[in-house]
């Protein structure tokens, strides 16, 4: 860990405009990725900003019948809310579906957003990886790929988004609400917050130098059957090898998107399209541009079995 | 005391302390946090410095230049050590690789500076400033394109590469029914809690090293060659070990580069191995690739039966010795085993727990669920109708005790086996295929000397100090358990002292064989004890009793504590063994069952039910044993499941080396789980009349839960582990 200075923030506003002032500045909140990364040198951050003192724990009803949850909302807070598990029962089965109960504890709603990936070459600082030292290659690419993306990849980086809960926002639509450097704020939809790997797998997402997300919305609830369900070799505690989250109306219409596959959470608005004619062909439409590698290539008749179970529980 | 003829009735037979399920000793201190872990030692010496190691960037090939001036002059450091400025070293002859890299690099993360600062953060930082130009070297890293040249290397421990009994060749060619199957272990890593760390601390030429280490007198005598010194200059301290599992068998890089750094920064200093470092820098169980063959009569007699390993290792280290319960499990008078090494330059390869057996029994008991279906058999009946009382291949050497079938059928009653479906892939309970799978468990018994010294103070309290190690397993319960037994004593006047270098030599704690060997060297001083105490009493007559705290002869009855006077009594004494496991084939045996659920649609697998049924000769203490055994089995199914270090053949190196990445079961994975023992004495292995049983209980339960999966799926996974995607395409068609 290389040495950092240490302020805490005193309004967001502050926050993202000494974000975007001091060179190799990080915001930090719970801390559950940055201090690892910063461990090892994958993050070295000459300067933290940290947000936790600032009041961004609520979760509030919004005007349009949704809710907005503050980013600083603890993974275990949102996950237990009365409302989250009444109407967004998908984010809550998602969230209680990652990390642990000692991690949830900690881990923020906007921290979760932005966590990095877990691709062991992107851990070894030995290793080339284009997402931490642009340009020096990916060793995951003809080495061990078996957790990796099969959709959404570029021949730069394969590495695959990690969360659980950034699954189900992205199939509720959820809005991220931030503040820029110089004061302004901004709403970006989910789906827009993320970017493919391309030939910059660095560049992980929209958001501006010192741009501090500082809410999720909610649109009003959808209703339907919510169902979360993550695949993956150990009975917990472990990343998704395949996870579908799903929301299902009587009429066999609804939302899919999946974890585990892409360098963001995958949602594909043709796929839902298919969902009244199954799993086979959601999942073709989902994965239409599949570049799988050898190791991970079961990920495709997975995530169509796995979807094809969700489709068989939401209907019993 | 040497132990030459099978033991007759002794104190131990009282079992008044002995086989009772006691409560661990050291318990309370556990958990509470209270016991002192190696790098925990605040309080030993004072003025602790901070070592980070560095490990080598590349797997194979040369340092071309290294250059320390960033790290030197970064805030904190004290002193960067590399094996250049080092002074000169040798290396134990427990190390294949040198512990201490450079200029010439055998292995990924070999360990090639150590920076020395205040704080650990600081030495941290500064290690990431240490500059090293590689020259990289082409290396051997893939075992299966390895394989073919792999040759033939005498292991130092499990018997010879080879052996044969009749004409196995012929009569497998013979043989009306027949398998020919090769499996597939991975490298596995032992991914125990507490990492391997050291604090050391020169005084003068004296070097004390707080350690966390299985073996101390292995540990004392390497540090010493390795430094070029006297082993008496050399004191290793090791009361408590999170967790080993032969991991910690041997001199490490921790404990050798905090004695250079110590030296180098004239002050204590502490070091632990950061995760990855662990898997990559120390030792792991090998891969292994098996073939098995097996020839059998119609019905159900083993003809013929080969077994043929390959595994790799560095050059100069060992086979794993993954054949050797073939040699012993099943009859058949045709047989052969045999195991070839090839060159990998991947960290040394070396004993995780069982080694051999675990990985051997994971192979073979798939084949012997294959065979029985192929014979139309039940498998726990096959196994029956092979059973042998003797080595097969030296049949005038009998089994010491061999309860192999009682096992297997007091495992299926309780289990419920008769319940099986023997058709795979019928049994549906909601989403999810059922199936059973039962597994032999086989592990051999080993002796080794060990030595204790046992005082007897004024207040009645006996001392027990032997360098044997507790890595969780109960060994200050069961020794305590012992010298209460031997001396007629209640448990709370028994104090247990263990580490330490300057105790008597042990057995140590590996290879199952601490229990019963370390308990029998305390039985050895003890008996000594009881000679001196009668002696001093004037107590002749063969009739001297140590009953409740006292020594009774005739009509005469005398506290302990008085007997021992002021001065008190000491004894010391070790156990050494004859010729009896020549004379006899001495192992322990038992059998798993597992149930598996796995998802008709995903493939995931579940466990739901874990039995097994143990043969091990008198249980010291129900109650640890139990929690071995359990242990045991959690980490067979690990080892089924999920566990496998992935080797990046390209690079060289186990590319998951963190416990993110290496997946251990967690709770959510381990269902009910039962234990049984059999009330069963081995007068031959022991005057204790134990064996070992913390290893028995990985021994065959991975093969368990695949041939439970098999009969759940119809699924044959040859290659652990036994992941989803190995089932997938192969699911029965959904209903």
């Amino acid at each position: 860990m290389k040495s950092f200075t240490y302020e805490r923030a005193a309004s967001p506003a502050e926050a993202a405009a000494a974000a975007a002032r001091i060179a190799g500045a990080k915001f930090i909140a719970g801390g559950t990725n940055l201090l690892d990364l910063m461990k090892l040198e994958i993050e070295t951050p000459a300067h933290l900003i940290d947000v936790n003192g600032l009041a961004l724990d609520k979760i509030e009803a919004t005007a349009d019948g949704g809710l907005r949850i503050g980013a600083l909302v603890r993974n275990t807070d949102l996950a237990a809310d009365q409302r989250v598990r009444r109407d967004y029962g998908l984010l809550a089965r998602a969230l209680l579906a990652g990390a642990s109960g000692q991690l949830r504890n900690k881990a923020t709603t906007a921290g979760n957003l932005l966590q990095r990936t877990r691709c062991p070459y992107f851990y070894d600082t030995n290793q080339p990886c284009n997402k931490r030292k642009p340009g020096s290659g990916c060793a995951a690419l003809g080495g061990f790929s078996r957790a990796h993306a099969v959709v959404g990849v570029s021949d730069a980086c394969i590495a695959v988004y990690p969360s659980d809960m950034a699954v189900a926002l992205m199939a509720l639509d959820a809005t991220v609400e931030t503040v820029c450097a110089d004061g302004t704020t901004r709403r970006i939809p989910i789906a827009q917050l993320y970017r493919l790997p391309g030939e910059t797998p660095h560049v992980e997402n929209v958001l501006e130098s010192g741009e501090l997300i500082s809410a999720v919305s909610l649109p009003k609830p959808v209703g339907g059957a919510h169902i979360y369900r993550k695949v993956r070799d150990r009975a917990s505690y472990a990343f998704a090898l395949v996870s579908v989250g799903a929301i299902v109306q009587r009429d066999g219409t609804g939302r899919v998107a999946l974890g585990g596959v892409a360098p963001k959470p995958w949602r594909v608005a043709a796929a839902e399209a298919e969902l009244p004619r199954g799993a086979k062909a959601v999942t073709a439409a989902l994965l239409a541009d599949a570049k799988p590698t050898r190791e991970n290539a079961f990920k495709l008749p997975l995530v169509e079995r796995t979807l094809g179970a969700v489709l068989r529980d939401a209907r019993a | 005391m040497k132990f030459d003829a099978p033991a007759t009735f002794n104190p131990i037979d009282r079992l008044k302390v002995v086989g009772r399920p006691t409560d661990r000793i050291d318990g309370p201190l556990k958990a509470t946090g209270t016991a002192p872990y190696a790098y925990e030692r605040h309080d030993v010496v004072p003025n602790q410095a901070y070592g980070y190691v560095v490990g080598s960037a590349i797997a194979k090939g040369r340092i071309a230049s290294i250059d320390l001036k960033d790290a030197a002059a970064a805030p904190g450091v004290l002193a960067v050590v590399t094996a250049q400025n080092a002074g000169k070293l040798d290396k134990g002859e427990f190390n294949v690789a040198r512990l201490f890299g450079g200029p010439d690099i055998q292995h990924y993360h070999q360990a090639i500076a150590l920076v020395v600062a205040e704080t650990f953060e600081q030495a941290r930082a500064a290690a990431q400033l240490v500059r090293v130009d590689y020259v990289p070297a082409k290396g051997a890293f893939d075992l299966a394109a390895a394989k073919d040249a792999a040759i033939k290397l005498e292991p130092s421990f499990g018997g010879p590469a080879d052996t044969a009994a009749g004409d196995f060749a012929g009569a497998f060619a013979k043989a009306p029914v027949r398998l020919d199957a090769t499996y597939s272990t991975p490298d596995q890593s032992h991914a125990m809690m507490e990492p391997h760390a050291s604090i050391a601390a020169w005084d003068g030429d004296r070097l004390t090293v707080w350690t966390s280490n299985q073996m101390i007198d292995w540990g004392t005598t390497d540090m010493a060659k390795t430094l070029r010194i006297g082993k008496e200059k050399v004191r290793l301290v090791s009361p408590y070990i999170g967790g080993g599992f032969g991991g910690k068998l041997f001199l490490r890089a921790d404990a050798l580069l905090a004695a250079l750094g110590a030296r180098a920064a004239k002050r204590p200093v502490k070091v632990a191995l950061p995760r990855p470092l662990m898997i990559n820098n120390t030792t792991h169980r090998p891969a292994t690739i098996q073939r098995i063959r097996i020839g059998a009569t119609k019905d159900g007699k083993i003809a013929a039966i080969g077994h043929e390993s390959w595994s790799g290792n560095l050059p100069g280290g060992d086979p794993e010795t993954a054949v050797g319960q073939t040699r012993l499990l099943y009859a058949g008078k045709n047989r052969m085993t045999a195991m070839r090494t090839a060159h990998l330059d991947l960290a040394e390869g070396n004993a995780m727990r069982a080694p051999g057996e675990a990985p051997g029994m994971m192979a073979l008991e798939i084949a012997i669920d294959e065979m029985a279906e192929k014979l139309n058999l039940d498998p726990i009946e096959f196994r029956i109708r092979n059973d042998t009382q003797v080595d097969p291949e030296h049949p005038q050497r009998p089994f010491s005790q061999r309860q192999l079938i009682e096992c297997l059928r007091i495992g299926s009653d309780r289990f419920g086996w008769s319940k099986r479906n023997p058709a795979p892939g019928k049994t549906r309970d909601g989403r999810w295929l059922v199936g059973l799978g039962v597994a032999a468990a086989f592990r051999n018994n080993l002796l080794a000397p060990s030595g204790a010294r046992v005082r007897l103070d004024d207040r009645g309290i006996v001392t027990v100090e032997t360098d044997m190690t507790d890595i969780g397993t109960g060994s200050y319960t069961i020794i305590a358990q012992t010298a209460a037994e031997m001396m007629g004593v209640s448990l709370d006047k028994v104090v247990v002292r263990l580490g330490d270098s300057a105790f008597p030599v042990s057995c140590g704690s590996g290879g199952q064989f601490g229990a019963n060997n370390s308990t029998s060297g305390v039985y050895a001083a003890c008996v000594k004890l009881r000679e001196a105490v009668a002696r001093k009493l004037g107590f002749n007559s063969p009739d001297v009793a140590f009953v409740d705290g006292e020594v009774r002869s005739g009509n005469r009855s005398v506290a302990l504590a008085e007997a021992a006077g002021e001065r008190g009594l000491a004894a010391e004494d070790a156990i050494e063994y004859g010729e009896l496991d020549k004379t006899y084939q001495q192992s322990t045996f038992g059998a798993h069952f597992v149930e598996v659920a796995v998802d008709a649609a995903t493939a995931e697998i579940r466990l739901r039910r874990m039995l097994a049924v143990c043969a091990a000769g008198r249980i010291l203490n129900p109650k640890s044993a139990r929690s071995q055994v359990i242990g045991a089995m959690t980490m067979g199914a690990g080892a089924a499941l999920m566990e496998e270090l992935v080797v990046d053949k390209r690079r060289g190196f186990f590319v998951n080396h963190d416990l993110a990445g290496y997946e251990v079961p967690v709770h959510a994975d381990i269902p009910h789980q039962d234990v049984i023992f059999l009330d069963e004495t081995d007068p031959i292995s022991s005057p204790m009349k134990a064996k070992g049983v913390g290893e028995l209980g990985i021994c065959g339960v991975g093969a368990a839960v695949a041939n439970a999966i098999y009969n759940a799926t119809g699924v044959r996974v040859r290659d652990y582990p036994i992941t989803l995607d190995k089932l997938l395409d192969r699911l029965p068609e959904m209903a």
